[in-house]
Order: C-alpha cells, then structure tokens, then sequence
C-alpha cells in the first residue's frame, strides 16, 4: 500500500498493464515526449519506446479510428484524450465503430479499447471545455462507462478497463489528477459494474461518482453536524450500474440525492430516479432529489460558475428536503 | 382591492364548514377556479375554489376551525396589496341570518373560536376523525408500514409537505394505535379510571342530531310491521344469480327489495311524496334512498328511477354508491332528492326494527333479517324463510289503511317475485 497521486496511480495501472501484455499500448496528444498533458504517462515513453507509447497529431477523430483497427487487429488500445471535451470530434468511431463491433460483425470481432482522458468542469476553462459527457456515453449499448473517484480506484478501475475484451470508457478529472490516496500494491483490480458504499449511514443516501464524490462527504460531514446521518455511494460504474447497490442503501435510508456533474435533462441521475422509483417505490419517503449542475453551458466568471455547480451546500438542502426538515 | 373568500354553501343543507386543509398558502398564486382548501360540510369533504385571480394574501381561518357560511376565510388579491385583518369578523349573508352565530358579532380577531376536535390533547399525531374524508397523501413507504402494522392512515396527521403521511407520522401513529389497541372505544371504557369520553360533535353528527330531531320530534310517526314469506325470493334470487354466474354482479336481497318496493311505490302514489309545509308533493317519480352506513353516521345514497332499473342495474348502483358513500366521496346531488328509503339492518341480525323518516319524505322502509321459521302449512309445519318489515310513515301523509295496502303490494311482490314483472 502506497498513498499516490490519483495521476500517478493511472500511471501505475497502464505501466502494470503494459509490462503484463504487449499488446498493450497508449495513444494519443502529447502522450509521449510531453509525458502526458497531465503527466498521466510519465516515464512512459521512456519505459515501453515510440512504438507502444505514440504521440499523434491534433486529430482526434484520426487517432481513435487507428485505435479501433487496432482493436480489431488483435492489439489492445488506450486511447488517450486530452479532455473528453476533444473527444466530442471522436464520438463517430466510439459510437459508431467501437460499440457496434462486437454486434455488427455477430460476435466475430471483440474490441478491447479503452478511451480515457478528464471529463467535467476544472476551474475557469469556460463553456467548451467544462463539460461532463457521462450521460452521453453511458447511453450507448456496447459502450462500457467508468468514473473513479479515488486514487485507488482510478488504478484498481483502469487496470480492469484494459483487460476488458469491450470499449471501456474512463473519466478521469483535471480536479482529480493531484488527489492523493491509499493505493494497494500490484495486482489492484477493481471489478467494473460495482458501486463502493464511502460512508455508511442510515438516514438519506447521497448517490454520486466522479467529483460528485468529495461532494457527497463533504455534505455527509455537515449533515452530521445536524444529526443526519448521511450515507454515501460512489457508483463508480456509471455502464453497467451496480443497481442493487443502490436499491439496498435505498431501502436502508427510504431516502435519496443523486449528485452529478452534468446538466440535469436526461442526466446519469435520471436513469437512477428511474431505478428507485420502479424497484424501491414502497422504499421511499420522499421523492428522490437530484443535484446537477446548472441547465446552462458552463459560465467563466468564477462566481458564477461556482454557482452553477453542485456543491455540498446544495446537497446539504436537497437532504433535509427529503428529510422533511424544512 | 383584494377579494374576499367567503365559507360557501357547498352542500344544500350545510350552514357551516369546517375547514379541513389548506391547499393554497398566503403568497401563492392563485387563479380563479383553484381549489384553496378542503371543507368539511355536513355531507362530505368539498373543495373550496377560488372566485378570483391573484395571490392568496391572508388565509383567516386556521385548518381544523369550523366557519358560518358566509364568514370571510381569506384574502385574493395583488401581491403586497394590505387586506383588512378584521375581515373574519364581517358577517356573509348566511351567517347574519342565524342569530347566535358566534363570530359574527364578537370583535374577538379569531374566527368563530370552535375548539379543533382533538379528542387527544397532548399528542401531536392524534387519533381524531378529522382527516378522514380527505384522499390521504402518503409516501410509499409510509402506506408500506401502515399496511404492516395495521394503522389507518386516515388516522394519521400527515407532516410533509401538503399533509403528505411519511414514515414518522405512521410510526408515531402506530405507537399510539398500540397503545389505544386494548379498549376499541366502543366497547368498555378504558380502566385507567376515565368514567366517560368527550367527543365533539363532528359535522355529519350535528346533522344527522339536528336532521333528525325535526324528525321523530314534529313528524306524527306510526309504524306498520308485516312478515313477508321471502322463500321464493331466494329462489329467485339463486337462479339469478347462477345465471349471471361468472360474470359477476350478484343481486342481493336488498337489491331485490329496492326493486320491490320502487315497483309497489308506482302503484301507490301515495306514499312516494314530500310533505312540504303548506302542501304535499307527490312524486311521479321514485328515488330510493339506501341508508349506508359509514364511519362516525350515515348516509342515504339515491337510486334514481329505482322502478326503470334491472335488478343489476340496481346492484352496480347500490354497490357503488355505498363504496364511495363510506369514502364520503358523494357528492350532494347523489344523497339528496330521495322520494322514499329503505333501511337494512339484516346483516346485523336484527330481527325487526322501526327506522326515523328522513324529512320531507313520508315513509320509510326497515329491513330485518331473513330467517328461517317453522310456519304452519295447512295441518303440517314447514320451514320458511322470513323477513320482518316496518314501514314508517309520517300521518301527516299517508293514513294507516294507505300505507296498510302499499305494504300489501309490496309484500305480494316479495312473496311472488314474478309480480314484478307485471
């Protein structure tokens, strides 16, 4: 066990990886010689060499429709991006080559790729380049979504991502990349589809991933203050979702917020209200609450886009409104 | 310059209301037509509506207080626009008129001050009937662990939003209904030593005191009984109902009896009519009033046109009207205008009975069980089912020898079923 950088735990994950299999390889912008626009391949380049560490040119759509040929060639691709706001350009080989391979070619042609790179707003980049894709991607059948939020399940989640014989998508955060963490030695994997109880509770269940995570704990820790006892679950799989997770701390707290990064139209937590009430509907006290960010594209101005984001203030009151105590 | 909401008159009988809920809260928009809040007339729960556009500026009357008709129970008008705060005392056209009404005078600032009808001081939950006739607002989970745990949630005072029941109503509820679960109020007094239990006249109780006092008290009641040989009603009755088989719908005897007596009341005008003060309105028409019984009183539900309908149609009407009629779900149309009723008691083993007339109608019909008796056949004895029937009549209408053979015609008719169809 080793406290790591949630960055340089990623960083252990592919070195593992790649060590372990040959066909393992990273591509992408500024992978190699720049060590990763957030160091995420450090010593890489140095490690495996120019042919499986490969720098590309600004061409988004290009790179991961090379990563899919490689895919299906037999090769397992990690497909960097250096924001999931660039990958936008990519979406027609994820959606339309990678997803489908599997079910068009009738089973013949498996696609072990993993695209990966931050997702979600960091500080300050504006409207184009604070954006949370989750919802997008975890619509897709054929696509699998992961989003950790912790150092260790960043490496524990990645690793798994890599040896999935299926396209794996991996949010990762620019808010993120410094958290530090305990992360286990060597051989850390952490299945995909299974959602991590934080912090136990009894009263309401704040359900989140990602940076929706230190969200959740920080209002837990105010709720406590207020004798709520507040019980948080990392879903960490946002593709498949670990739905029985949810539905036991539901039917332990009859209460529910989901926190998420994107807008609130036909968010990730609408797909979760959607599970809640169909499966724990005797469960529930309350209707179930969701924070999202703000239904507008991402301001600039630090004020504001504090303001349009989650916070722990805004759960803080989204669980006492479910608590009835307001 | 802001409206006002008076009380309304929301039942044809009702001379004040008491205000259950309010749906709207001061500040929120309100638009002509919007239900402001749940009032418990004499009959029913009903909703209140508002009669302007605007903002609810002022609600006057606390929820569980009881209003004339006509009082002043809140405010519409502009946001920010001042409302006169003496406006509960102003008297509306019903309340001027009944003298002792107490609010209408007094310049005290509540409304008419009738104590909230919690049987139970000191807990916050209470057991009190007052919610009772409302749609109950519940979480899932809330009607989950009522049904689990047997409580009412018509009992329970709901404390989320909207009145909505959640999960500590109910537990709170099942608590106290534990603790109260040993001595069902009707049955002996509780030995913690308490002689007696107050309970406050709900409104449906004032009614049916005041209703029927003006009843056996100024109406010259005499009563009529006769034995009716039902036997070949039951076989009438059985045949049907293996007939109708699986398609559900049985007839029961007392749908056999509305029929009957709807179709002897055809034949005799003169017990189908309203005394009516200065005169007496006899009905070419014959609406049955069916006494249902219900939580905390009664209530007569009306089969209109009770001699045009087949028996099943008149067992889906009966059926149905005493459903909603329990959920006190009727609305004013549906238990008033009767021409004649009937009572039956027969499923609580009640041989005979008289019943009280309900004003302005002349009679009314008591229905005892049908039992088996030994009757005398020529030189043998035979088993016989039979029914005990009293008919009451009010003399200032029907004479003994009317009502005598209107209950002859009626008895022909049970007796031979097939006389109906005549």
């Amino acid at each position: 066990m080793a406290t790591l950088t949630y960055r340089d735990a990623l960083n252990q994950a592919l070195r593992e990886e790649m060590q372990r299999d040959p066909n393992v390889f990273l591509m992408g912008e500024e992978v190699g010689v720049y060590q990763g626009a957030y160091k995420v391949s450090r010593g890489l380049l140095e490690e495996f060499g120019p042919q499986r560490i490969v720098d590309t040119p600004i061409a988004e759509l290009g790179f991961a429709g090379i990563g899919v040929g490689a895919a299906m060639g037999g090769l397992r691709p990690v497909i960097e991006f250096m924001t999931w706001n660039f990958a936008v350009l990519a979406l027609d080989q994820i959606v339309n080559s990678a997803a489908k391979m599997l079910y068009m070619s009738g089973g013949q042609i498996n696609m072990p790729i993993v695209f990966r790179g931050p997702n979600g707003a960091a500080l300050q980049l504006s409207s184009q380049h604070s954006q949370a894709w989750e919802s997008w991607l975890a619509h897709i059948p054929g696509l699998k979504v992961v989003a950790p939020a912790t150092p260790a399940d960043a490496k524990g989640l990645l690793k798994s991502a890599i040896r999935d014989n299926n396209p794996v998508i991996v949010l990762e955060g620019e808010m993120l990349y410094n958290l530090k963490g305990d992360v286990p030695d060597g051989e850390h994997i952490v299945p995909i589809g299974r959602a991590d109880l934080k912090r136990e509770g009894t009263d309401v269940t704040l359900v989140c991933h990602s940076k929706t995570l230190a969200v959740a704990l920080k209002a837990a820790e105010q709720l406590a203050e207020q004798n709520v006892s507040a019980e948080v679950l990392d879903l960490r799989s946002l593709r498949p979702l670990d739905e029985a997770a949810i539905l036991e701390s539901v039917k332990k707290t009859n209460r529910a917020v989901v926190v998420e990064e994107g807008w609130p139209h036909a968010g990730i937590g609408a797909q979760i209200v959607d599970l809640i009430q169909r499966d724990a509907f005797d469960d529930l006290d309350a209707p179930v609450q969701r924070i999202t960010q703000a239904d507008v594209p991402m301001p600039y101005n630090k004020l504001l886009e504090r303001a349009a984001k989650a916070s722990p203030e805004k759960v803080v009151a989204a669980a006492r409104r479910v608590l009835y105590l307001d | 310059m802001a409206t006002k909401v008076h009380m309304e008159a929301l039942s044809p009988t009702m001379e004040e209301g008491r205000l259950v809920k309010w749906t709207k809260h001061e500040g929120d928009p309100v638009k002509s037509g919007d239900t402001l809040a749940e009032v418990e007339t004499d009959k029913a729960v009903m909703e209140l509506v508002a009669r302007a556009d605007g903002q609810l500026l002022k609600v006057m009357v606390p929820e569980g207080t009881t209003v004339p008709v006509g009082n002043v129970v809140a405010w519409i008008g502009k946001a920010g626009e001042k409302v006169d705060g003496a406006g509960s005392q102003e008297s509306g056209a019903g309340a001027a008129k009944s003298a002792p009404a107490a609010a209408v005078s007094k310049p005290a600032p509540a409304p008419t001050p009738v104590p909230k009808p919690a049987p139970t001081p000191a807990v916050p939950a209470p057991v009190a009937a007052q919610a009772d006739a409302t749609r109950v607002k519940a979480s899932p989970l809330a009607r989950r662990i009522a049904k689990e745990s047997g409580v009412d949630l018509k009992l329970v005072q709901g404390s989320g939003p909207g009145g909505r029941v959640i999960k500590r109503d109910v537990e709170a509820g099942a608590t106290q209904t534990q603790a109260a679960a040993p001595a069902p109020s009707s049955r002996l007094p509780a030995p913690s030593g308490v002689p007696y239990e107050d309970v406050p006249l709900t409104q449906i109780r004032k009614t049916i005191a005041k209703r029927l006092a003006t009843s056996l008290g100024p109406i010259p009641h005499f009563f009529l009984t006769t034995e009716i040989d039902m036997e070949r009603a039951a076989e009438a009755r059985e045949a049907l109902n293996k007939q109708l088989g699986e398609e559900g719908g049985k007839i029961s005897f007392n749908d056999i009896i509305i029929k009957a007596v709807a179709l002897a009341l055809v034949q005799h005008r003169a017990c189908n009519a309203w005394f009516q003060d200065d005169h007496i309105r006899y009905w070419n028409e014959v609406h049955i009033g069916m006494a249902v019984a219900i939580e905390d009183g009664l209530i007569t539900p009306v089969i209109r046109n009770a001699d045009l309908k087949s028996l099943r149609e008149i067992g889906a009407e009966s059926r149905e009207l005493a459903g909603r009629a329990r959920n006190r779900r009727l609305k004013p149309e549906e238990y008033t205008g009767a021409t004649f009723s009937v009572s039956n008691l027969g499923m609580f083993d009640i041989d005979q009975f008289t019943a009280v007339i309900n004003p302005p109608e002349a009679g009314i019909v008591a229905i005892g069980s049908i039992v088996a008796k030994a009757i005398p056949d020529g030189e043998r004895v035979v088993v016989r089912r039979r029914l005990r029937l009293t008919m009451s009549c009010d003399h200032r209408v029907i004479d003994g020898a009317t009502g005598a053979v209107f209950l002859k015609t009626l008895k022909q008719m049970l007796e031979n079923p097939l006389a109906m169809l005549l």
